[in-house]
């Protein structure tokens, strides 16, 4: 997919700026665009190891094993019929703590982790289960409470309020994740969560 | 003062005494996580030379405009402002890519404009969803995901269309 986009846009640009007259700026822009990225990671990387340092202490103090057992009533509802002490579902808790604390390389093992587990109640089918399906949309959508980088990127670019957009944000996504839940919910059917045995002579 | 400045002293202040209490070495345990932090920093930036190339030579050459130009219509319709179409495609599919036009926009028209206030609750809001799918079922090796991209992608627009919607409640145009 990146290979398109990548190779696309640099064609793109050949085309539309001979076209438009505006090769100059193009390859201008092949120049000094690539100072520009170093010149973005150095701004972010501050900000990402400051984050992650903090995250890392709330994350060995315990917060998110006790925000995870907040978690356990939402997971009964989202996954229904999977007992809230399996491995499973409390890899999950974890999982969604981890992304609400905005601890992505936390978040990423611990919901593999969890996709295991259910892949072990789905015998190892090449087909999603329900559970999975729900799992991995939570996931797709953004959880994290305090969006770090992108008030970073506003502050850097001369923002007066970086944080300012955080209500909105978390509006925003909660219509998102509801969404997606709800069409996940409609959309599953009524196939089971162990996967049942079609197609078998 | 608003609640806004509060919110990361706050947590800040919250983690580090939490911490101490908890009877964890917080400075040895930060020094720890900020590494990894540098290095999640250091692992994006090939992708980032890539795609800010890319994106920059898109944008000189006139075409980015074009396409804004050309999806106007449908983002009307959605509520968008047509400035902010391309990240809306981007963010599904490349995390850096999308960063990459966020910062763009937010240097063309300003963090508190209409528009960069969308894209910033739009980025803020949203994941690589396309990449969330292939990590988590290639770790399982599931290739049928079923309902999966149909929801989360439902997910994004919504997500995207409340932004807008959000921005325009709280800020006004």
């Amino acid at each position: 997919m990146m290979k398109w986009i990548f190779s696309g846009l640099i064609v793109a640009s050949l085309v539309f700026g001979v076209g438009l007259g505006r090769m100059d700026a193009v390859s201008n822009a092949a120049i000094t665009e690539c100072g520009g990225a170093v010149k973005l990671a150095i701004t972010l990387a501050g900000s990402m190891a400051l984050w992650s340092g903090m995250m890392r202490i709330a994350q060995k103090a315990g917060i998110t094993e006790r925000l995870s057992r907040l978690f356990a009533p939402v997971v009964r509802v989202l996954f229904r019929g999977l007992p809230p002490e399996s491995p499973a579902a409390q890899a999950m808790c974890l999982n969604i703590s981890a992304n609400l604390l905005g601890l992505g390389n936390a978040a990423t093992p611990l919901g593999i982790a969890a996709m295991r587990q259910l892949d072990l109640l789905n015998r190892h089918s090449p087909e999603a289960s329900n559970y999975m399906c729900m799992f991995v949309v939570l996931n797709t959508a953004s959880l994290q409470v305090i969006p770090t980088t992108t008030a970073l990127l506003r502050a850097n670019a001369g923002s007066a309020a970086p944080m300012e957009i955080m209500p909105a944000t978390w509006v925003a996504s909660g219509a998102s994740i509801l969404s997606g839940i709800l069409v996940a919910k409609l959309l599953e059917g009524r196939r089971g969560n162990t996967r049942q045995r079609r197609g078998r002579r | 003062m608003s609640f806004n400045d509060l919110i990361i002293p706050l947590v800040l202040c919250g983690i580090l005494i939490y911490g101490i209490y908890r009877g964890v070495d917080v400075f040895d345990v930060f020094l720890d996580g900020a590494k990894e932090g540098l290095g999640t920093a250091v692992n994006i930036l090939p992708s980032l030379v890539a795609l800010m190339t890319c994106v920059g030579m898109f944008k000189a050459s006139g075409a980015l405009d074009l396409l804004v130009r050309l999806f106007n219509p449908i983002a009307k319709y959605l509520l968008l402002p047509g400035e902010v179409v391309p990240l809306a495609i981007l963010r599904p599919i490349s995390g850096s890519g999308a960063m990459v036009i966020f910062n763009d926009i937010l240097a063309t028209y300003g963090p508190d404009s209409f528009i960069g206030r969308v894209a910033s609750v739009m980025e803020g809001s949203s994941e690589t969803t396309f990449y969330t799918i292939a990590v988590y079922y290639g770790a399982v090796k599931v290739s049928k995901t079923r309902h999966t991209l149909p929801a989360s992608l439902t997910a994004d627009l919504v997500g995207f269309v409340m932004s807008a919607v959000m921005v325009r409640l709280i800020f006004g145009t």
